[in-house]
């Protein structure tokens, strides 16, 4: 399934029943350098549009959004680590966790590439 | 201090900062560059390895003037203010009449019947009030208009400017005069050796474009401002400092002169001499989580049996620590080195320690 996104700049790849999380480009750059990701547990039941991460640059904290409700079965380790990873590659290994869908029919309330990325250019 | 953006003030270099592709933002009332291109984690470093020059046009400049100017003065301020030389400044904090700091602030004595005075800019008009009401006649309160203030902070500050101001190789830290068409201190608020030059609005701009283009000198905005100082362990107005905290719980003693404490005339001295004897019930410490959790203003601290022991008063990322970085305000008992307290992020414990300040040893030109 192609990959979507929120409003809030968080994407979204589904495959079957689970799906993974993570922060756009757009939103690492307007973020800075990213010295923190406070990341959900394993086991966490999430809700859609609901705060599920937080992520600490040096001058702030920002909510990270659940795109859908789910279960959260993995997080990415690395960023404890290396939380620079989001800054260097936000829409791959940069990722943030993966959820066990808990229902996919929200899925298609989100935007696709061609609404983000008007989305995006309207922001300038 | 209002964040309104409606109805922001903008400053005589705010062109400059939109060339430089500032990120301008509100900051008390006037609109201030936030970080530039560079952003505030390289900004920071760029300042701790080689300079930084920050437009901090929006603080108030004020002479005080008068043969009794300095000691008007000190009837509002614990530290020794006649005793200075002509070209030694101070730090000191203007008190009310409990002992709690109004605004705290930069005194130089630039002649010997001239004071030269840097205040908050979100404080200016409550202090300019205050020391309009406090002043006898013969002491006068000129306000600078129309006047830049930048500071150009980091190791190699007196590289890039000697050269063009040569005079400043002469100053060393809390030291200043008039040169380079204004007034130079050696000073800042970076914990890093630096000067910072009062200039007027109009002759003044070709001194900061010289700095400005300079290979090994960077603008810094607000935000690595604001770490650069907690890294420093310096306090910063409305967050580590406000009109119910007293010197000694800020722990500034070392602003209280000995000659002040033997006369006791200054706005509060009953409770700062009686907390001097005897001690405060909570008091500002650094505190450094362990781990890499963030603890930013207002966090709650705990001690390790959970009970609420005060709050963290400025916290956030220091980029040359590496990792987390804190002051705040916790009961005295607690306020020993090294003792173990908890901190309280978004609902989850995680431990810290009560460590001296500064994280980033100072590196001023003594």
């Amino acid at each position: 399934m192609p990959r979507k996104y929120t409003q809030d700049h968080e994407w979204i790849e589904v495959s079957g029943e689970s799906a993974t999380v993570g922060i756009t480009n757009y939103a690492q750059t307007a973020l800075g350098d990213i010295v923190f990701v406070d990341l959900p547990k394993v086991g966490a039941v999430v809700k859609a549009k609901q705060e599920a991460a937080v992520v600490e640059s040096v001058k702030a904290a920002s909510d990270v959004y659940a795109p859908v409700s789910g279960t959260v079965t993995e997080v990415n380790t690395a960023l404890t680590a290396d939380p620079g990873l989001v800054n260097r590659d936000p829409e791959a290994s940069g990722w943030f966790f993966k959820l066990k869908l808990g229902n996919p029919a929200e899925i298609d309330a989100l935007l696709d590439q061609t609404a983000y990325d008007a989305q995006i250019k309207a922001l300038g | 201090m209002s964040n309104d953006e409606s109805f922001l003030r903008t400053l005589p270099l705010t062109e400059r900062h939109r060339a430089a592709e500032a990120k301008m933002g509100a900051f008390a009332g006037y609109e201030m560059p936030l970080q530039y291109k560079m952003g505030v984690l390289h900004e920071h470093l760029q300042t701790r390895t080689k300079a930084g020059l920050f437009d901090v046009s929006h603080m108030g400049q004020a002479y005080l003037m008068g043969s009794q100017a300095a000691a008007a003065l000190e009837a509002l301020v614990p530290s020794d203010i006649t005793g200075l030389q002509v070209g030694q400044q101070r730090y000191t904090v203007l008190l009310n009449e409990h002992g709690g700091i109004i605004d705290d602030l930069m005194v130089l004595k630039l002649a010997p019947d001239l004071l030269f005075l840097v205040v908050n800019a979100s404080r200016k008009t409550i202090d300019y009030n205050l020391l309009r009401h406090a002043l006898p006649r013969n002491v006068t309160l000129e306000v600078l208009q129309e006047r830049l203030l930048v500071a150009l902070q980091g190791p190699l500050a007196e590289t890039v400017l000697a050269p063009l101001v040569p005079e400043v190789k002469s100053l060393t830290f809390m030291q200043g005069a008039r040169m380079g068409g204004g007034i130079i201190t050696r000073s800042g608020y970076t914990g890093e050796d630096g000067f910072e030059l009062s200039l007027p609005a109009d002759e003044g701009l070709e001194l900061v474009d010289q700095l400005a283009a300079h290979p090994d000198v960077n603008w810094i905005g607000l935000g690595a401002r604001d770490s650069l100082r907690l890294e420093a362990g310096l306090c910063l107005y409305g967050h580590d400092l406000d009109e119910t905290t007293s010197p000694v719980e800020a722990a500034l003693n070392w602003i209280v002169s000995k000659n002040r404490r033997e006369a006791a005339d200054f706005a509060g001295a009953g409770r700062i001499l009686a907390e001097l004897a005897n001690g405060t019930t909570r008091k500002r410490v650094g505190i450094k989580p362990e781990g890499r959790i963030i603890a930013r203003d207002a966090t709650q601290i705990l001690d390790r049996a959970g009970t609420t022991i005060g709050f963290i008063s400025s916290g956030g990322y220091g980029p040359s620590v590496g990792g987390p970085v804190a002051m705040g305000y916790i009961e005295s008992v607690h306020a020993v080195i090294d003792t173990p307290v908890q901190l309280e992020v978004r609902g989850t414990l995680y431990p810290a320690k009560v460590v001296a300040l500064p994280f980033t040893p100072h590196r001023y030109k003594k």
